[in-house]
């Protein structure tokens, strides 16, 4: 099977995160760029596919020049080759130009199986996989805790607010994991030394055929009209226990009109 | 007036509170007109939903749409577009919701706005990100306004209009059936709300000390009618299931009254609640971040207080 694993480079989970006074965009340069959480799941369950059905693992990413580290981080876990999709022209891409670049970045490629994490911790939408499946004519099965592949079907089991639920569709398909559906491993030292010497293709939007006027902020279908940073919240009132303070919460919240 | 169409999220028949808010917030722009889509549209379900606002309720019933997940709704909810040029399309964060968004953006070649808190007449959208630490205005640019919405973002309004029923019929293409539900798994009733809709959610997190100590998380939770979160310090170690998670990269949440319990407020979990109207917070560590955003805070050890606040409200609401 051909595998390709999406990832995107985004701002350390643990660090502030702002805008950019000048576009309203994400100052990316205000924190560490690390491989998105939910993606090194992605990696992870692309490598465990690969291993028990002996497959190619294609790490795809669009973003910024930096974004190759996060290329090479997936390739030191393990991964095949590298996708990297670099253009000044991106910078401020909404999720449907995303969607579209990705999605004629994958189509070039025949792949069986798309695989991503089911949200990045910077935008947080979690609407690209879907997008993606949309614009390809594939299949989607995303939020997936569990996937099993078996004679060219995929079985996923689809996290819902209830429980779950099972779905399953022929190859091609776009899936997403989420976390904890596997224990990502860490890169080792030969693996680290390996994924310098694996292949990753660089390629702007004119190679894959797409109008540069179409992406990037400019070309987005919505805008940030204004933003403002929420401020500090008003302190409130902290008290010591003194054998009595589950009492006077239960006094704060009557006050509140809790209870 | 243009038609404003609110995508329901319904349980068999049963309408979901996040849909009547979705409801009021349509009010503002335009003409409500519910869209139901699935099986289990029944009389009682439309006079909710009129009750609330609903104009029309566009009914496009059938085993397909619960058999085939997001791709069908997208093509139905396309159609309408196109049928009913409305002046926006609202729709329920849930993770079914924001998918489905995202295909009709494309299909109709729409700008879409995730994860709204607030809708504005002329369908300007507020955003809280990053963790609710920068407010956000947008607005779509081309097309349809397409706009999901987080549950407890507006009020549900009691306005009183007709719930029209008017049954749609859509040719699905091949495409939006290419995956298939075979099972549905429910997880362990345990009664509670949703911890994303819930109005009340109590938390526990690193200084619950371990998994039998959720058992006064629980307790509390359940004499205030709320939902139960945890940090992903105690879903990390296995003290809590992973789906309760709060935080970054777990549920957001923005009930009237959060109550935070061992929690230290790492930015992780900030994230993840910080927009919550009232804070409550217990915790040993007086120089916990946490505190720095409790409307009311208590120094001291959860495992005497808990127990001791739950007592309290069985008290004075008995």
């Amino acid at each position: 099977m051909n595998i390709a694993v999406c990832v995107k480079q985004v701002p350390d989970t643990w660090a502030e995160k702002r805008l950019q006074e000048s576009d309203a965009t994400l100052d990316r340069d205000a924190a560490d760029g690390v491989l998105n959480e939910l993606d090194e799941y992605a990696v992870e369950e692309a490598l465990r596919i690969a291993e028990a059905t002996e497959s190619q693992v294609t790490v795809v990413s669009m973003g910024p020049e930096r974004a190759g580290e996060t290329i090479r981080k997936a390739l030191s876990m393990g991964a095949d080759a590298g996708l990297h999709i670099v253009d000044d022209t991106l910078h401020g891409s909404d999720a449907i130009a995303t969607s579209a670049v990705l999605a004629a970045a994958l189509k070039a490629k025949d792949f069986d199986l798309i695989i991503f994490g089911s949200e990045s911790t910077d935008a947080r939408m979690s609407v690209v996989p879907a997008m993606v499946a949309e614009r390809l004519g594939v299949a989607q099965l995303t939020f997936a805790q569990k996937v099993d592949i078996a004679d060219g079907t995929v079985t996923i089991e689809r996290v819902t607010d209830t429980g779950f639920d099972t779905i399953s569709a022929a190859t091609p398909v776009v899936v997403s994991v989420v976390e904890k559906i596997n224990e990502p491993r860490y890169p080792s030292f030969k693996g680290i030394m390996a994924a310098k010497k694996k292949p990753v293709d660089v390629l702007t939007v004119a190679d894959l055929g797409i109008e540069p006027a179409s992406v990037g902020s400019a070309a987005a279908w919505s805008v940030v009209a204004e933003f403002a940073n929420r401020p500090p919240k008003a302190a409130g009132v902290v008290v010591t226990d003194e054998g009595d303070g589950g009492t006077k919460i239960a006094d704060y919240l009557s006050e509140q009109k809790f209870i | 007036m243009a038609e404003v169409l609110v995508l329901v999220e319904h349980h068999d028949s049963d309408v979901k509170k996040v849909t009547l808010e979705l409801l009021a917030l349509a009010g503002r722009i335009g003409e409500p007109a519910a869209v139901w889509i699935g099986p289990g549209c029944s009389d009682e379900a439309r006079a909710t939903l009129g009750e609330h606002g609903a104009v029309k309720v566009y009914v496009a019933d059938g085993e397909q749409y619960i058999d085939h997940p997001v791709a069908p709704a997208a093509e139905v909810l396309a159609h309408l577009v196109q049928q009913a040029t409305p002046a926006a399309v609202l729709v329920a964060s849930s993770a079914d919701g924001k998918e489905t968004a995202g295909r009709l953006a494309i299909k109709v070649e729409s700008g879409v706005i995730t994860d709204a808190v607030d809708i504005a007449a002329d369908a300007t959208a507020t955003q809280s990100v990053f963790g609710g630490s920068v407010v956000v205005q947008s607005r779509v640019t081309q097309g349809t306004p397409i706009i999901t919405v987080r549950p407890n973002s507006a009020a549900p309004n009691v306005a009183p209009a007709a719930g029209e029923r008017v049954d749609v019929t859509v040719d699905l293409s091949p495409v939006a059936t290419l995956a298939t539900v075979s099972s549905r798994t429910a997880a362990k009733k345990d009664g509670r709300p949703d911890l994303a809709e819930a109005a009340v959610v109590v938390s526990g997190g690193r200084g619950v000390g371990g998994s039998e100590g959720f058992g006064i998380i629980e307790a509390l939770a359940d004499a205030l009618g709320g939902a139960v979160g945890a940090s992903r310090a105690a879903t990390d170690a296995g003290w809590y299931p992973h789906q309760f998670q709060v935080g970054q990269t777990g549920k957001t949440v923005a009930p009237q009254l959060y109550i935070a319990n061992g929690i230290s407020g790492a930015i992780q979990h900030r994230a993840g609640m910080q927009t919550s109207k009232t804070i409550v917070v217990v915790n040993k560590d007086a120089e916990a971040p946490i505190f720095e955003l409790a409307d009311y805070g208590i120094v001291g050890d959860l495992h005497s207080i808990v127990p001791q606040l739950t007592e309290e409200i069985g008290k004075r609401s008995g």
